[in-house]
This record gives C-alpha cells, sequence and structure tokens, in this order.
C-alpha cells in the first residue's frame, strides 16, 4: 500500500490467459525509441496472449502511438526487440502486415469513393481475388451494419460510420491480430457501445486477439481482459483490471458518502472514524477509502456531527480511479526518481 | 513454417534438391548426386527462368504496385482537375491547329511551305497577329498537367489520413511513390496520344496533305519528348508533395517553378551572362561569342529551353545547328534537311539531360519519401 507503482512494476500474472509453452501473440523485450532528446518508448517488455483484448491505456504523448507503429514495422525501434505473430517487425514487416489489422487513430478513407470501393482497394492490396473479396466485403458490411451505405461516397460518412467502416477494412484480410488505436475517440456513447461489441465479437466468434491503445477508461474497462498503463514512455502497470485495483487498493473498501453540507467539518467528523485510511472530494460526495467496511461508523459519526446523511454506497474500483491513483503516482514516482526523464517525454 | 522463407526468397526446388540430398542419408545416398547433378543444371535453369518471369509478372500485384497503379489512374482520369487541365491543353491545341492551317493555306505556292507540311502544322503561328505555334502552347500548358497529377500525392494522402492506413497493408512502402508516379505517366500518355491522333486527323481534314513516314516518326519522337517533359514536372511535383505537408503549399512551389522558369528563366540567363561577360563600350567579335556562349548555356538549365531546342531541331529537319550559327559556317553550306536519325543525334544530350533531370528529382524525393516517419 506504501508504495503501489513499484509493486506493480513486475508484470502481473494472469494466469486464465498464460498457459506455459504458449507463444505469446505479441511479445517485447526492452523495446525503446528515442526521438533526439523525447524518449518516446522506454524499455517496453510486454506479453500479449492469443484471444485476449488488451487495454494500453495514457495519456496523449505516453507512447501508445510510436509502440504499436514499431509492433508494424513502420517505425524502427532504437533498441530492443519485438515479436508479432513469431516475427520481427523490422525484417518481416509485409508477413505481420498479412496478419494482422491495423485501424489506426482517427482513420481516413477515399472521400471520393464509396465504403464498398475503398474496402474493395483494401482487398485488392492485400492480393484478395476480386471473387473472394466481394464475399467477404458484403458479409462484413453486413457485421458492422454498413449494408444500406455501401454505396454511398465516405465522404458524406458520420463519424461512427467511419469507424466501423474502419473495422471492416481491417477485418477483410481475415487477420489473426487487430490492432485499434482510440478506437471510440470522438463517438457517441451509443456509436461506441456498438463499436465496442463488435470488437468483443471478434474474440468471442473469431478468436482474434485485440490490442487497444485507448483514454476513454470508461469504455475500455468494460471489455478488456488485461491492461496496461504507459505514462511518459514506461509501463507502470499491467494486469486484469481487478488484480490492478486490488495491488493499489488492496482490500479496501471504498465508501461514497453523500451528505449536506459537504464543508470541513463532515470531513473531520468522517476522518475521525476508526478505520477510515483516506478521504478524497468528488463533487458532492466524499470518496473514503477504509480498512474495512465502515459505513456504521461513518454515519453515525455524521449524523452525531449534525449532518444529513443522503447516501452512503460501497463502491468498486473502477478503472478510472486504478489509473488516477497510477498516473498520480507514476507522475510523483517519475519526479523523485528520473524527473528529467519525464520533462523530456512532454 | 519452413516453407515461408524459401517462397519469399524465390529460391525454389532446384536449390533446395542439392541442399536435400546430403542431408537424405549418408551411405546409399552418397551414390545418387552423380546422375541428379547431371540432369540438376538444365531443369534449373529452366525453372529458374520461369520462375523468374512469373516473378516478374506477379512482382506487381504482390508489392502492391498494381493495386496502387490502377486505383490512381481512375482517380487522375475522373478527376475534375485533371479533365480541366486536359480540356485546356486540348482547346489551345485545337486553336494552335487552326492557326496554323489558315496561315498554310494563305501562303500556298508561296515556297514557304512545300516541304514537311505536316510539321509545319505544329511550328507555324501567325506573325501579323502574334499567335503563337501549337508546339509553344503545348510547351506552355503541358506542365501544368505534370504538376496538377502529383502535387498532392503524398501529402494529400497524409492530410486525408490514409497513408498509415496504406502502410499497414502489406505492401512495399515504394510501390506508394512508384504507383503514383507510373499512373501519372500513363495518364500523361494517354493524354498525349489522344491529342496526337487528334491533331493528325484533324491536321489532315485542315491541309488535305497527309505525313510521309518520316514525318510521321518526327511526330511520335516529338510526343515521346514532350511525355518525357511532362514526366519532368511530374516528378518535381511529387517531391513537393514530399516536401511540403501542405497541398497548397506544394501546388504554389510547383506553380512558382513553372512561372520562373516559362517567364523569367531567359530573362535571368541574359543577365546572368551579362555579370559573367560583360560586353563593356568596345565589344571585340570573341567576347560578343563567349557572351553569346554562355548566354545560351546557362538558358540549358532551363528545362523549358531544353524542351523548346528539342522540338524546335526535332519538326524543323532543315534545323542543322542549334544555337549559334556563324555567317562562316552557313556560307557553302549546302540548303537541305537532315534525315531524323541525324536530328535525333541533335537532340541527344537535350534527352538524356531531361531524363536524367525527371530521374534524379525521382530519386530525391523516393529517398525522402522513405526516410519519412509515418504517423496516424
Amino acid at each position: 500500500m506504501s508504495d503501489p507503482v513499484t509493486a506493480a512494476v513486475q508484470p502481473s500474472p494472469s494466469p486464465q490467459r498464460r498457459e506455459p509453452g504458449r507463444e505469446p501473440v505479441i511479445r517485447t523485450s526492452a523495446l525503446t525509441r528515442r526521438y533526439d532528446e523525447v524518449t518516446a518508448v522506454d524499455a517496453l517488455d510486454l506479453e500479449i496472449y492469443e484471444g485476449e483484448i488488451f487495454g494500453l491505456l495514457g495519456p496523449n504523448g505516453a507512447g501508445k502511438t510510436t509502440t504499436i507503429l514499431m509492433l508494424l514495422g513502420l517505425t524502427e525501434p532504437t533498441s530492443g526487440q519485438a515479436a508479432v505473430l513469431g516475427r520481427d517487425p523490422t525484417r518481416e514487416p509485409l508477413e505481420i502486415k498479412r496478419l494482422t489489422g491495423y485501424l489506426p487513430d482517427n482513420v481516413g478513407f477515399y472521400d471520393h469513393m464509396t465504403g464498398r470501393e475503398n474496402l474493395r482497394y483494401t482487398a485488392r492490396l492485400n492480393g484478395i481475388p476480386d471473387a473472394e473479396a466481394e464475399v467477404r466485403i458484403e458479409r462484413l458490411l453486413e457485421q458492422v451494419g454498413l449494408t444500406e451505405a455501401a454505396d454511398r461516397r465516405v465522404g458524406g460518412y458520420s463519424r461512427g460510420m467511419r469507424q466501423r467502416l474502419g473495422l471492416a477494412d481491417v477485418l477483410i484480410k481475415e487477420p489473426r491480430l487487430v490492432i485499434l488505436d482510440e478506437p471510440t475517440t470522438g463517438l457517441d456513447p451509443e456509436g461506441a457501445a456498438e463499436l465496442l461489441r463488435l470488437i468483443t465479437e471478434l474474440r468471442d466468434r473469431h478468436g482474434v486477439t485485440v490490442m487497444l491503445s485507448s483514454h476513454q477508461l470508461q469504455q475500455v474497462q468494460q471489455i478488456c481482459d488485461r491492461v496496461g498503463i504507459f505514462v511518459g514512455g514506461r509501463l507502470i502497470a499491467c494486469g486484469p483490471i481487478d488484480t490492478l485495483a486490488r495491488q493499489i487498493f488492496g482490500d479496501a473498501p471504498l465508501l461514497e458518502v453523500e451528505c449536506a453540507p459537504v464543508d470541513d467539518g463532515a470531513l473531520s467528523a468522517v476522518r475521525g472514524v476508526d478505520g477510515v485510511l483516506e478521504i478524497d472530494r468528488e463533487g458532492p460526495r466524499l470518496l473514503v477509502r477504509a480498512e474495512r467496511d465502515v459505513r456504521p461508523e461513518v454515519a453515525a459519526a455524521l449524523v452525531k456531527a449534525g449532518y444529513r446523511l443522503l447516501r452512503l454506497d460501497l463502491r468498486s474500483h473502477s478503472l478510472e480511479e486504478i489509473y488516477r491513483r497510477y498516473f498520480r503516482e507514476g507522475s510523483r514516482h517519475g519526479d523523485d526518481a528520473d524527473g528529467g526523464n519525464r520533462r523530456r517525454a512532454r | 513454417m519452413a516453407t515461408t522463407p524459401t517462397a519469399g526468397t524465390g529460391a525454389g526446388p532446384a536449390e533446395r534438391g542439392p541442399g536435400g540430398a546430403p542431408a537424405a542419408g549418408s551411405g546409399p545416398a552418397a551414390v545418387q548426386p552423380g546422375p541428379g547433378d547431371a540432369a540438376a543444371p538444365v531443369e534449373g535453369f529452366a525453372a529458374r527462368l520461369g520462375r523468374l518471369v512469373a516473378d516478374l509478372v506477379r512482382e506487381p500485384y504482390r508489392s502492391g504496385l498494381a493495386p496502387i497503379v490502377r486505383k490512381e489512374l481512375a482517380d487522375n482520369l475522373l478527376g475534375s482537375r485533371f479533365v480541366i487541365l486536359a480540356g485546356l491543353v486540348f482547346v489551345t491545341t485545337l486553336a494552335g491547329l487552326y492557326v496554323a492551317a489558315q496561315t498554310i493555306r494563305n501562303n500556298v505556292g508561296t515556297g514557304v511551305f512545300d516541304q514537311f507540311v505536316f510539321l509545319k502544322l505544329f511550328t507555324t503561328g501567325d506573325p501579323q497577329r502574334q499567335l503563337p505555334s501549337l508546339v509553344s502552347f503545348l510547351a506552355f500548358f503541358t506542365p501544368l498537367v505534370g504538376l496538377a497529377l502529383g502535387f498532392d500525392a503524398i501529402n494529400g494522402e497524409e492530410s486525408r489520413r490514409t497513408l498509415s492506413r496504406l502502410l499497414a497493408q502489406p505492401i512495399h512502402r515504394d510501390a506508394v511513390i512508384n504507383g503514383k508516379f507510373v499512373a501519372g505517366l500513363l495518364t500523361i500518355a494517354l493524354m498525349l496520344a489522344v491529342l496526337a491522333l487528334l491533331i493528325s486527323g484533324l491536321g489532315l481534314r485542315m491541309i488535305g496533305v497527309p505525313p510521309s513516314g518520316e514525318e510521321v516518326g518526327r511526330l511520335l519522337v516529338f510526343f515521346l519528348v514532350t511525355l518525357l517533359y511532362v514526366a519532368f514536372w511530374l516528378s518535381l511535383s511529387i517531391l513537393f508533395s514530399v516536401r511540403f505537408r501542405q497541398a497548397s503549399t506544394s501546388a504554389l512551389a510547383g506553380i512558382a517553378v513553372w512561372l520562373f522558369f516559362a517567364l523569367f528563366g531567359t530573362l535571368v540567363a541574359d543577365l546572368l551572362a551579362d555579370v559573367l561577360v560583360p560586353l563593356g563600350d568596345v565589344v571585340t567579335v570573341e567576347r560578343q561569342l563567349r557572351h553569346e556562349t554562355v548566354t545560351l548555356w546557362l538558358k540549358r538549365l532551363s528545362p523549358p529551353f531544353l524542351y523548346s531546342e528539342a522540338v524546335a531541331a526535332l519538326l524543323d529537319p532543315e534545323m542543322r545547328h542549334l544555337g549559334l550559327v556563324l555567317i562562316t559556317e552557313y556560307i557553302g553550306a549546302v540548303p537541305g534537311s537532315l534525315p531524323l536519325s541525324q536530328s535525333l543525334l541533335l537532340i541527344w544530350p537535350h534527352v538524356t539531360l531531361l531524363a536524367g533531370a525527371t530521374l534524379a528529382i525521382f530519386c530525391i524525393s523516393y529517398v525522402l519519401f522513405m526516410r519519412r516517419e509515418v504517423r496516424a
């Protein structure tokens, strides 16, 4: 509890996925990319296994996209190794690209062509015979719900339609691995949910391994089997969400308290309760971390101090909290240990 | 797993044969390589040749070049930008053709247009009304077509955010820039071919004199040289499209270069020559001669000038000398015309220079593009 970051730096095991002798789909060791002064990716060790959805989380500029580009052989690493589907991205990029679908952040299409024509072009670039391509295009358009719009120009597509077309575009080569860079950015909640449903379907029905980068934690939380948290080019935590939560917060529960008024008096009243570890203010609520479930004591203390208790809940840890926590600890850690490095990374 | 690398390198069964024999066994297998070796080279050669041909045919599809050329060609031909500029070229060509035909018809019997009348369709303007010839129209406007086809080749893909998606496909990176260049060349060649046929048909109708075999040959070379000339502008605009992130910047840069050479090229050459070899108050013949030579060579640094010189020699068989002709060389010369081969010899340096410049510029854009880091 005293230093959750160092505790979590060791990649946490994920027993249900890691079977002995199974080759990971993506494996990097000490993968590093430097741009002049800036270290975009710093000694990254990462393993992603077949059939899992892995979320790469981190603020903008944390090195997520650079990592993806290195995995695809679009950028050469400064040092370290990577293996994607057992191949070296710098030496066999074509083999990797044949088996890997990549949806770039804010993907673009040829606006003057229709959705179908755009997919056809990708199919040709992948050397898929025309007859076979037509079948796949029809099926994928159906799958992503674009059959109606297939013969309209992409210029008139909405953001969500483009993103779904992007997913079809990625799937046309029938990949074993799919890499999605910020797939839900700019989508309305409904569109995002639809896209996430499609991504989950990929894993469940086709056994495709998915790696996605995002800073939209709420959504990632829903579908990721494991996440890696990226700050300043370094992976500061990696594992299933509940494991990460336990690592940071231990088994300490989090209470959500709503009372009126929320002032310093309320804070000190709660602080006085035995077993309370930490209090955060979040708008009209107090977030109370405690050693054990101290709901009765908190309620009693507030009422005794003359406050009106409106709500009192036990909350499970969301990824957002984990992330915020890691990010805070990460920056503090970074400033202490190698502040220069972090500042350069900005 | 083991088949993937061998198929990739193109090393087929011929190479696997000798490699496999020692591994097959130690005892009895040691006898077998004898007859096997005798048959292997014959079979190996034929098989290798077949594979080479097959690879050459398959390579554009494997590397992604063929689909890119196909798409770019369709984009070029259907794009409004090309239609507008090609339309401009066609209209000016028709105007030039009309002017030439009028002039020729008005001067029938004066002896000026006795020989190579068909070629004169291209080179004749109207001196009285100061209308330029068809060739000068072409020389002026075709660079614009080259510029229009290439100025957003790479940066356009970047600003539409399609480049990273394109490069995430299993294609060679250079297929993108090669494909765009090849598609541009094909587009220009198609336009020039249509233009040539149009001019031939209309010209025949206007003056009623069919071209001789010699004239057809000269026109063919003329269109090839024009293709090369437009290719120069195409490669220049592709270079700008790699260098500049904004399509508008690269378009402006291309037009600036074009305007500079088209309008100020000769002017600057004259000025520079005046500085390098000042004529002063008392002008000697030697000095005048040197001045003119320097001017000529400076002018030849400009692609439009190179092109116009080459075209002049091609379409005017009577032109035997490019540049300065001294009266001493003229005296005693038998009037007559050069055969095509001799005219070709005359313009060979021009052609190689244009081709060299085009290739050099393309190579620079190629290297810049290959070394560029593509982000999202």
